[in-house]
């Protein structure tokens, strides 16, 4: 006798009400960029509608993830689960307040991103696919940030990192393929690690849904696999987030491809490994955390010196700035070692100010690239006697990295440093400080040279000659002040007004440590 | 059984990093392709090996009648395996242009992007 559908209740098995519109936010942000993506795939030929296209995607997606963002900030943690199984055997998408603030802020940069390569990449690099390639990569980007599946934070990991290589290898040049050799593999490589951890996890807890997982951990405590699982974890993610001695592949690429693909990457790609370091250690696992704390922390204060070291000993501005991406890693890592709230979410906070700096930086050395016609601090000079609010824009950007008040790097390091000091942790707190120091000598440096020095290398003090490069092509267009001003503007806005920053990090590393809002987001009130 | 395939997945990660530690980047990429594999072996051993009985419910009952086998690792296997598959076949054309490019495929003298050697940044003016 066949079992008719209708005569079986399948409330215990799906979801039977329908899915609230605002609901449909979480999955937006994917949607919209595969759509994109796939749209501008198919014209790619069009290399005039390539940029209109992508560009109103992108728009798009920073209202999805907008909307998304104050949905949260009003409603707590939302989760949507594909195809109506109820966790935790369906997919579940799960947005809580980080999430959606790093999605945000990430498709700003995006956006922005998009804008700046209008001018940044001609008529080949549109044909062969940097628009699709942006596109997708938000999708994984965003992906990773609103998923509650382990398996398909995964999932979104190689989404993200295959787009990546298609936006290393635009241009085909020798260095792009020597660079993105060395970055493929690395990054291969931690996600299959990462792919490790998950099978092993699933063979302890036999789930997926990162809220079950959350509730199994707290059930268990921890021993012997799982403690494995968390070092598999931390090495996976330390490599995807340039963490020491991990990062070979960062410095060895990010000064290869066009100056656009590497501030989305400087902004982006490092940061999504942070955030899955927050997911896994402080929601997923916090006694591993606890375990691992000592050895985070070593980790976090090599990062941060080595990082800046590497930016002291630099010639090219983009390599000097991508080491600058790893040290301020090292800064986040540090408050993921001291684990209270405050710190995780001076950690959260450092990650904003990052994403949005770093790939503002990249943008400026496009300018003064395109201004001075070199990126080496030896060939270029007199770009303040060239455009002096350039240099003043510049000069903002590089207090912010150093972390010099009163602009976005200050507040973050602030909570950090305070975290360490409070918590007893004073060698943090003395490495924090000494980076910021180190940082300012760094950045300080590209404005002595870049920017005060009269022209190159040898050109004797005094002697400038104003006029010579204000008729530069290309990215000296004013179509770049657009991204750069809106980036900027969040730069300052972050450092003037801090205090929404602090309620919304603060709020988003309660719900991390604290994850019953999660978990009941996922399962229903009635855990 | 479980045992066994241990032992098994054991070798190929033994192997794997043997050959991820190599400067040739043909057997870097031999090692990749090895160690995916050992990662899917893992995760079916990982669901645990029930043979021979597949997860469908017979007409009429709502419920499996026996223990049936984990269909869940399967489906990520199936996932992971699509994606390092693609992610290879994007691998060999990258190493085979480099080389094309660079005229080698030892790691230690691929030195375009970050030449050997070079000064340092200038000290002053």
């Amino acid at each position: 006798m066949a079992v008719s559908s209708e005569s079986v209740d399948i409330s215990h098995a799906m979801v039977i009400a329908p899915v609230s519109p605002a609901d449909w936010l979480i999955v937006a942000p994917s949607i919209l960029t595969i759509l994109g993506g796939a749209i501008c795939l198919m014209s790619r030929k069009d290399t005039a509608a390539q940029p209109r296209i992508g560009v109103l995607f992108l728009m798009l997606l920073v209202f999805a993830t907008g909307g998304l963002f104050l949905h949260v900030l009003d409603k707590g943690v939302v989760t949507m689960v594909m195809g109506r199984w109820l966790p935790p055997f369906g997919i579940a998408f799960t947005a809580d307040l980080t999430g959606a603030t790093l999605a945000f802020v990430a498709s700003l940069v995006a956006f922005a991103a998009g804008v700046y390569g209008i001018v940044d990449v001609d008529g080949s690099g549109r044909r062969y696919g940097f628009y699709p390639f942006l596109l997708l990569l938000m999708t994984g980007v965003c992906g990773a940030f609103l998923t509650g599946d382990i398996f398909n934070l995964y999932v979104w990991f190689e989404v993200l990192l295959i787009a990546s290589f298609g936006l290393l290898v635009l241009g085909n040049e020798r260095a792009q393929l020597d660079g993105a050799v060395k970055y493929a593999l690395l990054n291969i490589i931690a996600t299959t690690l990462f792919l490790l951890a998950t099978g092993l996890l699933y063979g302890l807890y036999g789930t997926l849904n990162m809220a079950d997982i959350a509730i199994k951990t707290r059930e268990f405590g921890i021993d012997g696999p799982m403690a494995t699982i968390a070092v598999l974890y931390f090495l996976a993610f330390g490599m995807k987030a340039a963490a020491f001695p991990v990062n070979f592949w960062l410095p060895a690429s990010y000064h290869t491809p066009r100056i656009v693909v590497s501030a989305v990457f400087a902004g982006l790609l490092t940061k999504v490994g942070i955030y899955a370091l927050l997911r896994i250690f402080v929601v997923l696992m916090p006694e591993a955390r606890f375990q691992l704390q000592d050895l985070i922390a070593l980790v976090a204060i090599a990062t941060m010196l080595t990082g800046v070291f590497g930016a002291l000993a630099q010639t090219d501005v983009r390599r000097l700035f991508g080491y600058l991406v790893i040290s301020g890693i090292g800064s986040m890592l540090a408050g993921l070692a001291i684990g209270t709230t405050p710190a995780l979410a001076g950690t959260i906070f450092y990650a904003i100010h990052s994403i949005v700096v770093m790939t503002a930086l990249y943008m400026a050395a496009g300018v003064m690239n395109a201004m001075g016609g070199s990126y080496s601090l030896r060939e270029l000079g007199g770009l303040y006697a060239a455009s002096p609010a350039f240099a003043a824009v510049f000069l903002v950007l590089a207090f912010a990295v150093a972390g010099l008040p009163p602009f976005s790097g200050f507040w973050p390091k602030v909570i950090l440093v305070e975290a360490a000091i409070t918590t007893g942790r004073v060698w943090i707190a003395a490495s924090i400080l000494v980076t910021g120091l180190l940082t300012s000598i760094a950045v300080g440096r590209v404005w002595i040279f870049a920017f005060w020095r009269g022209g190159p290398e040898g050109t004797p003090d005094g002697a400038a000659e104003p006029g010579a490069l204000a008729a530069a092509p290309g990215l000296a267009r004013p179509v770049v002040w657009l991204p750069l001003g809106v980036l900027l503007a969040l730069v300052v806005f972050m450092g003037i007004v801090p205090e929404p920053m602090f309620q919304v990090t603060g709020r988003g590393a309660t719900t991390m440590v604290d994850p019953i809002g999660y978990v009941r987001s996922v399962f229903g009130d009635s855990l | 059984m479980e045992a066994g395939l241990s032992v098994l997945i054991g070798l190929f990660f033994a192997v794997s990093v043997y050959l991820l530690m190599s400067r040739q980047i043909v057997r870097i990429m031999l090692g990749i392709a090895i160690l995916g594999n050992a990662v899917n072996l893992l995760i079916f051993t990982a669901g645990r090996l029930t043979r021979e009985v597949p997860p469908v419910i017979p007409e009429g009952a709502l419920t499996p009648l026996e223990q049936t086998a984990n269909p869940l690792p399967q489906a990520l296997i199936l996932t992971a395996i699509v994606i390092s598959f693609s992610f290879f076949a994007f691998l060999l054309v990258l190493a085979f242009r480099s080389y094309q490019e660079l005229g080698t495929d030892d790691a230690n003298e691929m030195r375009v992007a970050e030449p050997a050697g070079e000064p340092a940044p200038p000290q002053g003016y």
